[in-house]
């Protein structure tokens, strides 16, 4: 179960960065769509969090450590919207830059998380 | 290069948005890591994890100076990179040749390998930044 989502969550996570990659290609800035986009992205990341839990509280042990990787979970979490809101204010090519960075960087996160579950 | 004056230097705008959204993932990343590891296993690798420390605490100063912006923050800023970019290569260069006083890694081990090198791309990518954003003052 986890393993699905982790491997979805880190996929939209790079149809994500490809998708404001484009945008910052082509000059513009974030737009609804693409709020959108990051909203499922994180909604997923909260899932995964939620289901991680769920896991940890079953008494499954992550092989690398829980404390890690609750860690790696939140921050999975926090990615994509704290880019989003950095992506608010900044209302030209670089917030959409900005977002496909974000998802780069969740899509590391669910790398490393993989490695922890131990999966 | 124009000169903007009595106006602080709008140091997040356009590419120093980027720029303070990957400081800000080295903050977390650093510090967290280092925290975690100084309070469960520090007398393993205790220099390893110091240093990740002082890397966490560098790169909180630089975030801060970024989103603060003004002249003050941005020569700030400009000292911290350059200790920064002065970090990683030390130590860098210092795991690659003596690995045994490292039993753990670093932020900033093989010049930040575990992070894809955005140890080492972030300061050089800061400094050309900073020095761009100066503002003429007369």
């Amino acid at each position: 179960m986890l393993d699905v989502l982790m491997l979805v969550t880190g996929v939209a996570a790079l149809l994500l960065a490809a998708w404001c990659g484009w945008a910052a290609y082509r000059d513009q800035p974030t737009k609804d769509w693409h709020f959108i986009g990051m909203a499922v992205v994180s909604v997923l990341a909260l899932v995964q969090l939620v289901v991680g839990i769920v896991q940890l509280a079953r008494g499954e042990k992550p092989e690398q450590g829980t404390t890690i990787f609750v860690a790696y979970l939140l921050g999975a979490f926090a990615c994509v919207p704290a880019a989003g809101f950095m992506s608010l204010a900044e209302r030209t090519r670089w917030g959409s830059v900005t977002v496909a960075a974000g998802a780069v960087v969740l899509a590391v996160l669910e790398v490393r998380l993989y490695d922890i579950w131990g999966g | 290069m124009t000169a903007v004056e009595e106006k602080p230097a709008r140091l997040v705008g356009g590419p120093g948005l980027v720029l303070v959204w990957f400081y800000g993932v080295m903050v977390v990343g650093a510090v967290s890591r280092s925290a975690y590891q100084i309070a469960t296993e520090f007398d393993r690798a205790p220099l390893a994890y110091t240093l990740s420390a002082v890397a966490g605490v560098v790169y909180g100063f630089i975030t801060y100076s970024l989103v603060r912006g003004g002249e003050t923050a941005r020569r700030a800023a400009q000292v911290c990179c350059a200790a920064e970019l002065a970090g990683v290569l030390i130590v860098g260069t210092w795991t690659l040749i003596e690995p045994s006083a490292f039993p753990d890694a670093t932020v900033w081990s093989d010049y930040g390998m575990g992070y894809v090198f955005i140890p080492v791309l972030l300061p050089l990518t800061a400094l050309y930044w900073l020095r761009k954003s100066r503002t003429v003052t007369r």
